[in-house]
Parts: C-alpha cells; sequence; structure tokens
C-alpha cells in the first residue's frame, strides 16, 4: 500500500527544523561542548566559554549563532512505498529552505556560479541534495548547514590498498594540523571510508548526520572512532586554535566496500557549530 | 586589558599574544571581495572609498538585520583568505584585523613591520557579536551585499592577541 505524504507536512516540519537549528544548537552538540567545557584545561578553555555565551544570546535574541549559516546538505532517504501527493521532493526542499532563510534572517551565501561571475543567488538555493531510494513507506530526510570555513578544511585522501589502520589515522590527524584553528574548533569530524572518490566525500557528510554520543553498530569501527578522536585530541590545538586538550567533539566514520587497488578516505571537518535536523515521516 | 579604538602604538606595544583584549570604538567590517577590490585600488595607486589609514578592520559579512536590531550575526570569517591582500593593506596604513585563525609568515611580517596587531575573535560567536555592536552603517561597496565595508561602533568587544607587534603568535 502507498504511503501518501502531503507537501505542507514536509514543508513545515523542514522549515521548522531549519530556523531553528540555525538558532538553537542540537542537543547532542550542546552536551558535547559542555563537556568540553570541564575537561578543557588550556588556553582553549576561554573560546569554548565564549561559545557557550554566544549560544545564550543566539536564543535570547532568537538570532543565528554564527553568521554564516551555511550551504545546506541534505540526505534524502526515500522508500519505494512512498508517494508525496502533487510535489516533487527537491521542490518542497527548496522551497523550506528559502522562506526559512529569510524569516529566519539568516545570511544567503550561495552563488550561482562558481567561478563566472559568483552572483549571489538571493536565497540560498540550491542546496545539495542526496537521493537514496530504500525499500518501505519511510521517509526521512536529514539535512545540515554546512559552513564553509569548516568546509574549506575538508580533505580526500586517496590511500594505497596496504595502507592499514594507523596509517588511515595517521591521515586523519595530517588533515586537522593543516586545518588548525581555521575551521572554528572543536569540530566534529565525518568521515568516509571506501567507495570511490566521490563516495567517500558523499560518506563523509552522511556520518555528520549521526548523533554525537551514539556508538558506531560495528564495535571495529566503533574503536577506531575513539582511537582516532583519541589521536587528534593529542595535537593540542583546541578551540578557536588557541591551544589545548578538545580540538575536537567527536568523530562519526561510515563505510562501504571498496576496489581491491584503493583505499579512499574522506574527512569532512565541521566546526562546533554543528547545525542538523531530520524529519521523518513514517508509514504504516 | 580595554582598549579604546583607533589604536594607539602606546596599546599596540604593551599587547602580548594571547592577551584578552576588550575593544571600543570604531571598526570596518571587509571580507573577501572588498579585499580584492581594496588591493586592486592600491595596485592602481587610487584613493580607497573610506580612509582606512590607522584603522582596524574585521574579517566579517553579516547575516540580514532583524528589524529593530542594529545589525544581524556577525562572527569573524576564516582569516587566511586576506592573507594576499593584507601585507599590502598593512603597509597602506591599516593597524589592526580582527578575524579566526593562523595567518601566512607575510602577514605575520608585516604586522611587525608596521607595528600593528592581529586580533583572533570568537569562530562562530556571531550572535555575541551582534549584542556588542551599537552603531551600523554602509562606509562602502555597498553592491557587495554582506561583503559590503561597514562602520560599525562597538563596545567592549572580545578578542584575543593571536600576533602582536613583536611577532609573539599564539599559532606558533
Amino acid at each position: 500500500m502507498k504511503h501518501i505524504i502531503e507537501r505542507a507536512q514536509i514543508y513545515h516540519a523542514l522549515k521548522a527544523g531549519i530556523k531553528e537549528t540555525g538558532v538553537v544548537l542540537p542537543g547532542d552538540v550542546k552536551r558535547a561542548l559542555h563537556q568540553a567545557i570541564e575537561k578543557e584545561t588550556g588556553p582553549a578553555g576561554k573560546v569554548l566559554r565564549f561559545i557557550a555565551e554566544n549560544l545564550e544570546s543566539a536564543e535570547r535574541e532568537n538570532m543565528p549563532m554564527c553568521q554564516d549559516t551555511g550551504m545546506v546538505v541534505a540526505f534524502v532517504e526515500m522508500g519505494d512505498k512512498v508517494e508525496i501527493k502533487d510535489a516533487f521532493i527537491d521542490d518542497i526542499i527548496h522551497d523550506a529552505i528559502a522562506d526559512a532563510y529569510e524569516e529566519g534572517f539568516f545570511r544567503k551565501s550561495v552563488v550561482e556560479d562558481p567561478l563566472n561571475g559568483r552572483k549571489n543567488t538571493g536565497n540560498n538555493l540550491p542546496a545539495v541534495i542526496h537521493h537514496e531510494l530504500k525499500k518501505g513507506s519511510d521517509l526521512k530526510i536529514s539535512l545540515m548547514l554546512k559552513g564553509f570555513g569548516s568546509e574549506n578544511c575538508s580533505r580526500l585522501a586517496m590511500l594505497k590498498p596496504t595502507a592499514g589502520r594507523e596509517e588511515v589515522i595517521e591521515s586523519i590527524a595530517k588533515i586537522v594540523v593543516e586545518a588548525g584553528g581555521s575551521p572554528c574548533p572543536p569540530t566534529i569530524l565525518g568521515i568516509g571510508i571506501g567507495g570511490t572518490m566521490d563516495y567517500a566525500a558523499k560518506l563523509s557528510k552522511k556520518a555528520l548526520i549521526r548523533e554525537l554520543d551514539d556508538s558506531h553498530p560495528d564495535p571495529w569501527y566503533a574503536q577506531l572512532e575513539d582511537d582516532i578522536l583519541k589521536r587528534v585530541n593529542e595535537l593540542g590545538i583546541g578551540g578557536g586554535g588557541l591551544g589545548g586538550d578538545i580540538t575536537t567533539l567527536a568523530v562519526k566514520v561510515e563505510k562501504f566496500p571498496t576496489h581491491i587497488a584503493g583505499l579512499p578516505v574522506a574527512v569532512t571537518v565541521n566546526c562546533w557549530a554543528d547545525r542538523k535536523t531530520i524529519v521523518e515521516l513514517k508509514g504504516k | 586589558m580595554k582598549v579604546t579604538l583607533p589604536l594607539t602604538d602606546t596599546d599596540i606595544a604593551k599587547m602580548k599574544a594571547g592577551d584578552e583584549v576588550y575593544l571600543t570604538g570604531t571598526i570596518f567590517s571587509a571580507r573577501d571581495q572588498a579585499h580584492k577590490r581594496l588591493f586592486e585600488l592600491l595596485k592602481k595607486g587610487e584613493d580607497f572609498p573610506v580612509d582606512l589609514k590607522g584603522q582596524t578592520v574585521f574579517y566579517m559579512g553579516p547575516a540580514p538585520t532583524p528589524d529593530g536590531k542594529i545589525i544581524g550575526s556577525c562572527g569573524p570569517t576564516t582569516a587566511y583568505r586576506m592573507d594576499p591582500f593584507a601585507p599590502a593593506l598593512m603597509d597602506y596604513g591599516l593597524k589592526g584585523m580582527i578575524g579566526k585563525g593562523p595567518r601566512s609568515k607575510e602577514v605575520a611580517d608585516s604586522v611587525v613591520r608596521n607595528k600593528g596587531v592581529y586580533f583572533y575573535a570568537y569562530g562562530g560567536c556571531g550572535a555575541l557579536y551582534a549584542e556588542k555592536i551599537k552603531a551600523n552603517e554602509l562606509a562602502a561597496f555597498g553592491d557587495l551585499g554582506p561583503e559590503a565595508i561597514y562602520r560599525l561602533e562597538v563596545e567592549d568587544f572580545p578578542v584575543v592577541v593571536a600576533i602582536d607587534s613583536e611577532g609573539g603568535n599564539i599559532y606558533g
């Protein structure tokens, strides 16, 4: 049986989610920041305290926590039994983004042509939308407001197939060192391992949708996430790059089968303003 | 320490990398596109549309101003993107830069050479900085929208000395 969804259900939920997450940091990220404030012993402690104060200002004034309200990246997981009545899913997502950015006084940061002219589109569109068709009757839209100070620090390493676990960890540490204080640490690292060059990069974004305090379902990868986190926090970069114990709040890894000749490792660096929202409409 | 703008040589000499400073007075916003234009004017030997000699620039492009507010969310943007232009601007007479993240050796050298200062502003703290801005008016390049140069009156605007006039650098 088809699961019929109305445009309005998706539009209103997405718009509300975007407006909320631009102003109020998701609970899991807030918890991670507060734990970082407790643990930090370095000069970066003051950065973390200002971040906490900033979050209060944003909520009190109903103002975006950061002026870079990002480019939107969306993951749409749509069941093959889902039917959206008289509307196209990408149009609904785009309408929700344009209206949320206008109503929320978010900065429109998207330019129409990356090279020729770089004229601002004026409505923060388009978003980068990834589609996954699934079996079933559920619809899940996960969406992040991706700031570009951190995005500019994201990197891809095409490692040798023989590289192994330690080399993966070191290649990630190298990317974090190179990023230094630029991506607004404490960061969240989304890591995609395997697939092809483009697919690893996509997985590195998808990894950022996960709750920061969840655990990878595969214990081997859960341990890898912990070890990467430990390694990058030994670097001493700290919040704002001012020096400290907490350079990264969380590391999330997604993996995929790959070719015998390769080992793609993509790292999406996200700033502490890890703004995301998920809309889920379950079928019967 | 509390400092009144424009920066004086005496105040700059007192500032050491890592010091927390609260700025009060006038600053000018300028980010990528404004820097590119200023740099081109310098190359052609033409005057700036706004006098920045002795002034402090804030690498920032604000979010839209909500009704009844002075300015929208307005934290610092990443500074290294201004590195190709910053030494020439410092040599022109700029005294201070406010942004986030490390700078090139050329920028650090230009800070020392011109007895200036580079301040770190708390990255991502756009709502907090909006509360520290008491007046906001367009100063130049209005066609650039959020990337235009705005004249901002700030009060107790919190920053950290990132590169001081003797080359002390929190980023090492």
